[in-house]
């Protein structure tokens, strides 16, 4: 990447974030319990002490399958969930930190359907924000709004319609668009292009990048396909079961992937270069993140797995200058 | 073996749906024949009719729509307007489906036994203990883990891609002449969407069956398909061998949809993106339906191109790009 977009401050850090997720017992659970019952609370543990930060500029990519804690990972970094245990930073001060004063994230989703509220008008979706925080008076909002569209391509003119008027790839422009009026250093996106058409993808990836130079923006990119991961980030960021278990700059993390998870991820992803290959598939699925196996979350899928691995969970050690993987065979 | 070579052909077939506003034609002339064993990858985005195509085979098109023209032989018999009775025979015997949610497929409220030990009596005249013998066998077949316990479990107690491969099971209970998937790994995570490659691609080799399958993902059909066809706005514009068309593509859409994909444009800074999106098939103008986004478009594009044969392959397009050196 450029020399403009160095990379120094931490922006956003998470310091041993975890977050449980509890089902309380429902009033007839707890009758039956005290009727002596053997009924317990469910804890789902989906982010379990992760620690990271991402640098002024930069563009992180985040990935995993479902259920391995990266939606809620995203969450926690733009205040959506608090944290369990340990602590979400921006610049330095807990996004918590309240005082009227909130980090100027903003989160896009994946879904452009449900994201936008069908009975607003565009220029409602897109101007609220700024107009109830004061960021733009009210008699130009609509200038304001205008210019929001122009931005992300599309007509100033659209901004009479609703939702319901738009394609998939118009509607996730306008959900940029609203994300971009409050003036973010950061945005989030989960999943933001998984719901187009290959072409729209193109398209809306593109202008993620446009905005970036255009106002120095800096990404967490959630995403679980990792041809866009790689096409966009700077450094990656591998999740599994609620934990991290790689971190690696882009090229290096596809080049030689350290972690045996990665490794089978990146073995299993298609690719249109290796034409009637035979599959050759890893086995096992994602176990529920409700019952873990202990040690490596991984061990009862990986090819590499040793007793050690069953009882001990490795840590996340640097093995290379910034190369990070937690797995025992890197001791 | 049975009869010739050819298992499908599928001969100017149109679909459309009534609307309140007007006629949709979600299908307009599709052509394609499909040999025995052989692998056909049905490619496109969203509303391209793909996934209607392949319910038109076997006839799950419902009121409002309908199928309006063309033929569909399989195996010699015609499918389009054969009477219901004869359809039912045909469909999870001889033509099974396995479709993108595996819930659409299985009944929640109904053990996997039961519905398995169903779909054989369905068509064959066995003993109940025969019937679930072979939904052991399949199971078994599609690398499902203890199968006697997961027998007599509900859908709900499976993960999406166990109810899926299920789903599969069921599909493969007969030994079909042919599979139609539409979407089957989509909603599935690629450690998970690389298992069930495995599985289908094992399976079709095991038991013959042709496939059909239809997906927006030219990756998955990449390491698949045998043959693929590209469809945009209802109709296929390139048809061909996998290594050819997605090795070098000849229509100007082949071609934008290959560059698009994130995988193929390592290094770069920008994706090269095809402008403008998918045209309303409501308000489809006459001549290409690629002519709006197509860097190529002259003024024969206000005609509509045949699907020609170019090569080995066929194309719909006036300016194909060029393949070869020798093909201009």
């Amino acid at each position: 990447m450029s020399e403009k977009l160095r990379m120094t401050e931490a922006l956003l850090e998470f310091r041993a974030v975890s977050k449980r997720f509890v089902k309380r017992l429902d009033a007839v659970e707890r009758l039956a319990k005290r009727l002596g019952a053997q009924v317990t609370e469910h804890t789902v543990h989906a982010v379990d002490h992760v620690s990271f930060a991402v640098a002024q500029g930069e563009v992180v990519g985040l990935v995993g399958e479902s259920g391995c804690g990266k939606s809620t990972l995203g969450r926690l970094g733009c205040g959506l969930h608090r944290p369990t245990e340990g602590e979400v930073l921006y610049r330095g001060v807990s996004v918590f930190a309240g005082g009227g004063r909130q980090p100027p994230i903003q989160m896009i989703f994946q879904d452009p359907f449900a994201s936008l509220n069908p009975r607003m008008r565009i220029a409602e979706i897109v101007g609220e924000a700024p107009r109830v925080h004061g960021l733009v008076p009210k008699a130009q909002v609509a200038d304001y709004v205008a210019d929001l569209l122009k931005r992300v391509g599309l007509d100033a003119s659209y901004a009479r319609r609703y939702p319901h008027q738009f394609s998939g790839g118009q509607r996730a422009r306008i959900g940029i668009a609203r994300a971009l009026a409050v003036k973010p250093e950061f945005l989030i996106c989960d999943e933001a292009v998984a719901a187009l058409d290959v072409s729209i993808q193109a398209q809306v990836l593109n202008l993620f990048m446009d905005l970036r130079e255009q106002l120095g923006l800096t990404y967490l990119f959630i995403s679980h396909d990792l041809g866009v991961v790689r096409h966009l980030s700077n450094r990656v960021v591998v999740m599994y079961l609620g934990r991290v278990v790689e971190i690696a700059p882009t090229a290096a993390l596809f080049a030689s992937p350290n972690h045996p998870y990665t490794k089978a991820l990146l073995a299993e992803v298609p690719r249109i270069d290796r034409k009637r290959r035979t599959f050759v598939p890893i086995k096992g699925e994602i176990p529920s993140p409700l019952a873990p196996p202990p040690g490596c979350h991984f061990h009862p899928r990986c090819p590499q797995a040793m007793a050690r691995c069953a009882a001990e969970a490795p840590a996340l050690r640097e093995i290379a200058p910034g190369r990070w993987s937690a797995c025992h065979l890197n001791d | 073996m049975k009869g010739s070579q050819v298992l499908l052909e599928v001969d100017n077939l149109q679909t459309e749906f009534a609307t309140r506003d007007g006629v949709l034609r979600a299908v307009q002339g599709v052509s394609f024949g499909l040999d025995r064993g052989q692998i056909l990858g049905l490619v496109g985005e969203s509303g391209s009719g793909k996934s209607v195509t392949g319910f038109s085979i076997l006839g799950l098109i419902d009121p409002p729509g309908r199928i309006a023209g063309g033929s569909v032989r399989f195996d010699g018999q015609e499918l389009v307007g054969a009477p219901e009775q004869r359809l039912r025979a045909l469909r999870g015997k001889r033509i099974a489906m396995i479709f993108q949610d595996p819930m659409m497929t299985l009944n929640p409220v109904l053990s996997v036994e039961t519905q398995m030990v169903e779909t054989v009596l369905a068509h064959e005249q066995v003993s109940r203990q025969a019937a679930r013998d072979r939904a052991l066998d399949a199971l078994g077949r599609v690398g499902i883990a203890s199968p006697q316990e997961r027998l007599a479990q509900y859908p709900h107690q499976f993960s999406g891609g166990m109810r899926q491969r299920v789903a599969i099971a069921i599909a493969l209970l007969h030994n079909p002449d042919l599979v139609i998937a539409d979407e089957p790994t989509t909603a599935l995570d690629v450690t998970v969407q690389g298992q069930i490659l495995y599985e289908m691609q094992k399976l079709v080799r095991e038991v013959g069956s042709a496939l059909i399958w239809i997906t927006h993902d030219l990756a998955v059909i990449a390491g698949l398909a045998d043959r693929v066809a590209v469809m945009y706005a209802g109709r296929i514009v390139e048809e061909g061998a996998v290594d050819e068309v997605l090795g070098a593509p000849a229509h100007p859409y082949t071609r934008g949809l290959l560059d698009s994909v994130p995988a193929n444009n390592v290094g770069a800074r920008r994706l090269n993106q095809i402008p403008g999106m998918t045209p309303s098939l409501l308000k489809l103008a006459p001549g290409c339906a690629f002519r709006e986004r197509c860097k190529y478009a002259a003024e024969r594009c206000g005609q509509m191109p045949e699907l020609a044969a170019l090569g080995a392959r066929r194309v719909r397009c006036h300016f194909p790009l060029a393949v070869t050196a020798n093909v201009a």
